[in-house]
């Protein structure tokens, strides 16, 4: 288990200092977190590291400590055997693969080293690349490289900084599949930096959602991610709707309250916020949670049916986007069957339907 | 020949020491994060703005055997520094300084700082990280820095003159040989020297510019 409370405050020149406050406890396993570039995710990986000192906050791994601001302790980086895979993955541009997986391991005889890498190379499925430098190996395999590095030295933890990046969803499935494959065993804490949602998806067992440098939510991937109560992490996390809306009436003994979207009378029923009459709310919905219907629709237990019109249709892909005029602007998304079977085109126009959870309120 | 002789054995001393001195100086006012800095910097960087006979009277006076180096030297080594090699060295050291130190800081600065990261990471102190990584990388920057210095030794007149004198195989350099030949008026003999000084100097930059294009072609081109 490593536990991290963290306070570091960040001053950049003419912008607003920046303050990580935050105090997480990631177990084995992968723990995800999660934010918008600019929320601390990689300030705190550095904290971990021992690469930046925290101004503030005790970091430890299971009962040995690194950092303590009092009694003061600083572990240095080179000593926490905690593997630290970069965004830009760091290899040694003048050294082979096999030079540097072998990076970390000069403590071992030359011929248990060998062995070491030869066998995490084959793990990773790069052992074919042993004699090429970096420069001269793709994208995905660099990766894996750099996976191998970092885990060939038997870590106490894994910190992975968005290793991923700018791989197709394949690639990426299965290199995560071989990370996993090797924690099956190691049963190490590893903590994944991603802004992803569906990376978060693919890995996901646990959540840390960050937002400004604070822990905003915290938990499974469904419970972190489909009830965002913030706006950024909203947009992060794909909610394709967001709108401003005005309190009408709040209706506690059934857990809603009514709200109007924008300025024109569009009403809808949302879950019950800790808000006041007449007070602006922001509500976040996803654009598949929206049904489309051609006539008003009866007998639905869904409490939301708003009338409008088609304002475009856009296939994206097996999805079609559709934007909706209800007094706001709504964006659905339905399939391209559904358009035919739907004769859905700009003009018509159309009922929207929506669940009351399928609304969740942000701040 | 005594002249070129004596010349290439100042340089190549001259270089050998920079980078043994050099390195850690660099090494130091690329990645400290000390305030003060700016003051060693300028102190680094004195010798390209001082006209070198400045330097040289410095350096004679400190080595003059009641000088403070002087002393200390004739008490070590029973014989004075001013108009000897040893002395001839040491100020051309103080002299070339910069062209040694300042290609180090450039070419360690440009060394990627998350790859520095990652070394300590993976468990690597500041002085393995230092030859694995930081060094091989700076390789260019190692051998201009070597380059520079010799050849800018070689071509040095001022400080030799102030420090050194003029004494036949022992510091009587390439350049002093030329300005002798040319205030007796030995034109032809001048012309000779100074044309092996040129080509010396022509083969040594050239030499750099060319092993600078080459080692840093896999590396920039990612």
């Amino acid at each position: 288990m490593l536990a991290a409370q963290v306070r570091k405050e960040r001053h950049s020149a003419g912008a607003a200092s920046f303050l990580l406050d935050v105090s997480i406890e990631v177990p084995p396993g992968i723990t995800i977190l999660f934010g918008a570039s600019g929320a601390g995710k990689s300030t705190l990986l550095d904290c971990v590291a021992g690469l930046t000192q925290p101004d503030q906050g005790r970091i430890t791994i299971c009962n040995d400590v690194l950092f303590d601001s009092v009694p003061a302790v600083h572990i240095p980086a080179q000593k926490r055997r905690i593997a630290y895979v970069f965004q830009t993955l760091a290899l040694f541009p003048h050294l082979t693969a096999e030079e540097n997986v072998a990076y970390g391991l000069r403590d071992l005889p030359e011929e248990g080293r060998q062995e070491r890498v030869g066998e995490i190379l084959n793990a990773f499925r790069v052992k074919k690349l042993r004699k090429q430098k970096p420069g001269e190996i793709s994208g995905g395999e660099k990766q894996r490289i750099a996976l191998a590095r970092s885990l060939v030295t038997e870590p106490r933890v894994l910190l992975l900084d968005e290793p991923l990046t700018g791989l197709d969803t394949e690639l990426k499935a299965a290199i995560v599949d071989d990370l996993r494959a090797w924690n099956a065993a190691k049963a190490i804490p590893i903590l994944y930096v991603t802004h992803s949602r569906d990376e978060v998806d693919a890995l996901g067992e646990r959540v840390i959602a960050l937002d400004n440098g604070r822990v905003v939510s915290a938990g499974a991937p469904m419970e972190v991610l489909d009830a965002p109560r913030r706006k950024k992490l909203a947009q992060a996390a794909g909610f394709e709707n967001l709108l401003n809306a005005t309190v009408l009436d709040l209706r506690e003994a059934d857990g809603v309250m009514r709200v109007r979207l924008g300025e024109r009378a569009c009403e809808i029923e949302v879950p019950l916020g800790y808000a006041a009459v007449g007070s602006r709310v922001q509500v976040a919905i996803r654009a598949g949670d929206i049904l489309l219907a051609t006539e008003r629709p009866r007998g639905l237990s869904a409490r939301n049916v708003m009338e409008g019109r088609v304002l475009s249709l856009e296939q994206r892909g097996a999805m079609v986007i559709a934007r909706v005029d209800c007094g706001v602007t709504l964006v659905a998304h339905v399939t391209p069957g559904a358009v035919r079977a739907l004769e859905l085109a700009a003009g018509r126009p159309v009922w929207l339907v929506l669940k009351t959870h399928s609304c969740h309120l942000v701040d | 020949m005594e002249a070129l002789w004596v010349s290439l054995k100042l340089a190549a001393c001259v270089a050998a020491i920079l980078l043994a001195i050099g390195m850690p100086v660099a090494y130091w006012l690329a990645y400290s994060t000390w305030r003060g800095k700016f003051l060693l910097e300028s102190m680094v960087a004195l010798p390209l703005v001082l006209p070198p006979t400045v330097l040289g009277f410095y350096a004679l006076v400190a080595m003059a055997p009641h000088g403070p180096l002087g002393r200390l030297w004739v008490a070590l080594f029973g014989h004075g520094l001013a108009f000897t090699f040893g002395g001839l060295v040491l100020a051309s050291v103080l002299y070339s300084f910069p062209f040694a130190v300042q290609p180090l800081i450039a070419s360690f600065e440009g060394v990627d700082r998350r790859l520095l990261d990652a070394s300590a990471v993976l468990g690597a102190g500041a002085l393995r990280t230092f030859w694995r990584v930081i060094l091989p990388l700076s390789l260019p920057g190692v051998v201009t820095a070597a380059v520079l210095s010799f050849a800018h030794t070689l071509g040095e007149f001022g400080v030799v003159l102030m420090v050194g004198g003029n004494l036949a195989g022992i510091t009587r350099t390439v350049s002093i040989d030329i300005y002798d030949h040319v205030q007796s008026l030995e034109y032809g003999a001048a012309n000779r020297t100074a044309l092996v000084l040129l080509a010396i100097s022509f083969a040594v930059l050239s030499f750099v510019y060319a092993v600078n294009r080459r080692v840093w072609t896999p590396w920039t081109a990612k």
